[in-house]
């Protein structure tokens, strides 16, 4: 990267922490590649802030409720750029139970699996069992729908959920929805709803206020990062038609292993980073495939996210945190030093 | 973007042109009744079907092999050969007894395709 590219990076956060959400032009994308965190600029409205370190000590503070989101879990992996990937898995876990304030639940947005093996599943939940949050969340990655179309995972994660695992729920008025856009893939194409399950959310959400705020989750995101790698869905845009009337719309992917964040009116899209590898950022590389970075630096290309709901205010505030981050006062800055809040008002 | 697209079609073409070339003098392409031994290879790598069009005689048996850290399938297009889940160097075999252009890609990443053309 260009070195007056970097300035205009340090000089463009700069700006967000002194006016944050007054200023122009938003932040398009944020994501790590290699050791450095690289911010893409584009024009439009910013809904997105980046916090210096220490803003994870209060995170949580005076929101209603807290959850966290991990993601591409990938049990059973075991290639160069991770050969353990439960311990990093366990890591997040303790990150998320040294959490000042225990977080109501717990999303998981698919790829729990590498091979979608039993005892790949076995080990995952175990891992999970030790969570302070008891209560967890899931829609399925493809990986975790390799064998039998789903049908193990849905036996295990999505007893209550409809058609391929879709779902939603209520808590504390928020409404949140798990989709499914991993299923019955078709050749040449990026992630699927499909239509039935599109039929599902429409009526689902029909009725509902638009003061209510919603939360979208999916394993692939559902807006279009880079089609070339398939990092999109076809028909994301039909579900984002139907959410458009609400005030606040949250949409949580995983999937690509990084950091990105999109603001787009009302909707703002958030993709995870994973608990077991890093991918490359768009373009940067051959192909997706696992990043292969120093040990030494795996942790810090590694994280989960957290998101903070304050009723008052309508919004949501997403924070990421590395593993890695400030290793020996882990649970000092639990809930992360990092990087970015992303917070959609209503 | 443009770069990757321009990669793949840089890498892809050249083992094509071989493929073609290869099997244009090879004594045992030819019109005879008994399918001939011949065997062919896919090689899956960076999220890729190398060569992406494999053109073929009757009778080859064309190997996939995943040379990715990333699980893969092989998967016809219209339901005639199906791979089991391609973890890391496994491979799979079909041998192709009719002419025909069986276009195939990864379940699990649709975006990869590509096709066999049974001569």
């Amino acid at each position: 990267m260009a070195e007056n590219e970097h300035d205009l990076i340090d000089q463009k956060l700069q700006d967000l922490n002194n006016d944050g959400v007054d200023r122009r032009g938003f932040l398009k994308c944020m994501a790590w590649a290699g050791t450095g965190l690289v911010w893409t600029m584009s024009g439009g409205i910013p809904v997105s802030r980046a916090f210096s370190k220490g803003y994870g000590k209060d995170a949580g503070k005076g929101a209603d409720f807290t959850f966290v989101q991990i993601s591409d879990s990938h049990i059973g992996f075991n290639k160069p750029a991770n050969p353990d990937v439960t311990a990093t898995l366990q890591t997040a876990i303790n990150k998320i139970n040294a959490m000042r304030h225990t977080p109501d639940f717990i999303i998981h947005t698919g790829d729990l699996s590498q091979l979608s093996k039993p005892s790949e599943f076995d080990t995952l939940d175990q891992v999970l069992k030790g969570a302070s949050a008891k209560q967890i969340f899931f829609v399925p990655g493809e990986h975790d729908m390799l064998t039998d179309n789903g049908e193990q995972y849905l036996r295990r994660y999505g007893k209550s959920t409809k058609g391929t695992g879709w779902s939603s729920f209520d808590h504390k008025g928020v409404h949140f929805v798990g989709l499914v856009n991993v299923a019955n893939l078709k050749a040449g194409g990026m992630g699927s709803l499909g239509n039935e399950q599109l039929a599902w959310l429409e009526e689902d959400l029909k009725g509902r206020s638009a003061n209510t705020p919603i939360v979208l989750f999916a394993h692939i995101p559902l807006w279009t990062i880079y089609p070339d790698w398939g990092w999109g869905t076809d028909d994301s845009e039909q579900a984002l038609s139907y959410v458009k009337r609400f005030g606040s719309v949250t949409v949580l992917n995983g999937h690509i292993h990084q950091i990105m964040q999109k603001v787009e009116g009302k909707v703002s899209f958030h993709t995870a980073m994973s608990t077991a590898f890093p991918q490359p950022a768009p373009g940067t590389a051959p192909s997706a495939g696992p990043m292969k970075v120093p040990a030494d630096q795996l942790q810090r290309v590694l994280g989960i996210t957290d998101v903070n709901y304050v009723v008052s205010g309508r919004s949501l505030a997403v924070v990421d945190s590395r593993l890695g981050d400030s290793g020996a006062s882990a649970s000092e800055n639990a809930d992360g030093p990092l990087a970015a809040v992303d917070s959609s008002h209503g | 973007m443009t770069r990757n697209n321009l990669w793949i079609g840089g890498t892809a073409m050249p083992v094509l042109i071989g493929m073609l070339l290869l099997f244009a003098v090879s004594p045992s392409v030819t019109a005879s009744e008994q399918p001939s031994a011949t065997n062919a290879a896919v090689k899956i790598d960076n999220f890729v079907f190398g060569p992406q069009t494999l053109t073929v005689p009757v009778g080859t048996t064309v190997t996939w092999t995943n040379s990715d850290d990333i699980p893969h399938t092989s998967v016809s297009t219209e339901g005639v050969f199906r791979s089991k889940v391609l973890d890391t160097d496994e491979k799979f075999s079909y041998t192709f007894t009719k002419a025909g252009t069986y276009p195939y890609y990864c379940t699990i990443h649709p975006k990869m395709t590509g096709q066999v053309v049974v001569k």
